[in-house]
């Protein structure tokens, strides 16, 4: 660990962020229309999910130029997405002096075995995960936030649930455990006693942990709150909706009203198209990002 | 005593609550217009002044809480909330509450890299040295003559009070330390 200190303040950015919508933006406009809707913070990258998907290839580390040209538009957080492994992606990230890194499985991964020892680092890291144990697997990494992988570029939120609901059923599992049973626990997890044993004690996540990866509509992002989520990630689901705008204040109003069906019906009205989504049978194994990493 | 309100709309809400509960004071989340009825007091938390600033005006709520500043209800900002306090926003044509006479710099530390926590005396509302937490935060520059400077870093003003209304550049509702939140309470009682 850098030091305990560092680690403290990054989770501490991360709970600043809570209730707040993250947005994909791709240029400085882009950054300013998502500032200007109510964005908590932005991802500065290349292509949003969807264009990933589309291209195929190898898709890495955005441009430094785009990142910092995006970091010069806007007042708010700038996050930006290194591949999986990818150590010197994310030493070139804290270079640049951005907010926060995004190990993602968006990208195509580095390092098939490893993730980043992310102790190494001054800056924060958000990492996605399935399940409790791959949470916990990130953490014990130096994670200072967590989201749901879902499946990102698909408009599609059934990852997104899944993988909430998860982590969800993974704690209340925990629940009353005596010490023996942790540590068996720990081992079907995957992931450090300590850690399962802290999340066993407190009952939550020891950091903020946002839903990613499918959310499309305010309403896609009300379930995420109503479920758990302390705010979401919006990739794809804006700008490649027919009103970016329109649809990025909805979603901010959405997260914060989550438990109001009046107001979300209300914000939900006229929003024009939304992403045209994809269905997941149609995807074969290796386009489905979620199974990177592990 | 009527609950304190803690201004919901987006960032770190949740800690100021549980800050306030462990003091056991009554607490209620604030998201629309009718959540201000029979407060005592109102905390605008930390998180980014941009969102909680629009979404404030969109639900309409920007004039009833000067209305209710003005009838005296001590309101205390941390951080971004300071930043919504402020009558002035350097570099900024921006002004979202207004009611306080300070003019603030954002990310005035710079980014995330430059976050730091620090131990100061803040003669008046402890006598131990208070652990202060900075994340992305802002400072103010100047402050008019009705306003009491609580505690400076570097000659730069990050803790300060008009009348009933408290602004603090860090984040007490991050560290286990109370005094910032009894201090608050005193200002209502």
């Amino acid at each position: 660990m850098v030091d305990n200190e560092r680690y403290t303040l990054n989770k501490n950015l991360a709970q600043m962020l809570k209730g707040g919508v993250i947005m994909d933006v791709t240029t400085p406009e882009q950054a300013r229309i998502a500032e200007e809707a109510g964005a908590c913070a932005v991802m500065a990258l290349e292509r949003v999910p969807a264009d990933i998907r589309r291209d195929g290839g190898v898709a890495r580390m955005s441009d430094p130029k785009i990142i910092k040209a995006i970091k010069a538009a806007v007042s708010i957080p700038v996050m930006a997405k290194v591949r999986i492994g990818h150590f010197v992606e994310a030493q070139i990230l804290e270079a640049l002096g951005i907010d926060f890194v995004d190990e993602s499985e968006v990208l195509t991964p580095a390092d098939e075995s490893y993730h980043i020892d992310k102790t190494k680092f001054k800056i924060p890291f958000v990492c996605g995960a399935r399940d409790l144990g791959e949470a916990l697997r990130r953490i014990a990494e130096g994670a200072a936030m967590i989201r749901t992988k879902g499946e990102a570029g698909t408009a599609n939120i059934v990852e997104a649930v899944r993988h909430l609901r998860a982590v969800n059923e993974g704690i209340a599992s925990l629940r009353g455990l005596g010490r023996a049973e942790l540590v068996a626990r720990a081992k079907e997890l995957g992931a450090p006693f300590e850690l399962v044993e802290q999340v066993a004690r407190e009952g939550r996540l020891p950091v903020v942990n946002f839903a990613a990866g499918g959310i499309a509509t305010p309403a896609d992002a009300a379930l995420m709150m109503q479920l758990g989520a302390d705010g979401v990630f919006v990739g794809s689901g804006i700008f490649k909706s027919s009103n970016p705008a329109k649809r990025a204040q909805a979603i901010v109003k959405a997260v914060t009203h989550y438990n109001n069906p009046a107001i979300l019906a209300e914000i939900s009205e006229d929003l024009g198209d939304p992403m045209p989504g994809v269905d997941l049978a149609a995807l074969s194994p290796e386009e489905r990002y979620a199974a990177r990493g592990w | 005593m009527g609950p304190i309100g803690v201004l919901a709309l987006q960032g770190a809400f949740r800690e100021h609550r549980a800050s306030l509960e462990r003091l056991g004071v009554p607490v209620r989340e604030v998201r629309l217009p009718e959540d201000l009825r029979g407060l005592s007091g109102l905390i605008l938390p930390g998180g980014e002044s941009t969102v909680m600033g629009r979404l404030l005006r969109d639900f309409g709520l920007s004039e009833p809480l000067r209305r209710l500043a003005a009838e005296g209800l001590p309101i205390w900002g941390t951080c971004a909330g300071m930043i919504l306090l402020a009558k002035r926003i350097i570099g900024e044509d921006t002004v979202h509450l207004g009611l306080m006479d300070i003019a603030v710099r954002r990310n005035a530390y710079g980014g995330q890299l430059d976050s730091f926590r620090t131990e100061l005396n803040v003669p008046g509302v402890s006598p131990a040295p208070l652990p202060l937490v900075f994340i992305r935060a802002p400072y103010a520059e100047e402050a008019g003559p009705r306003v009491r400077v609580l505690a400076t870093l570097k000659g730069k003003i990050i803790a300060a009070e008009e009348g009933n209304l408290l602004a603090t550049a860090f984040h007490p509702e991050l560290t286990d330390d109370l005094s910032f939140h009894r201090y608050f309470l005193d200002k209502i009682k």
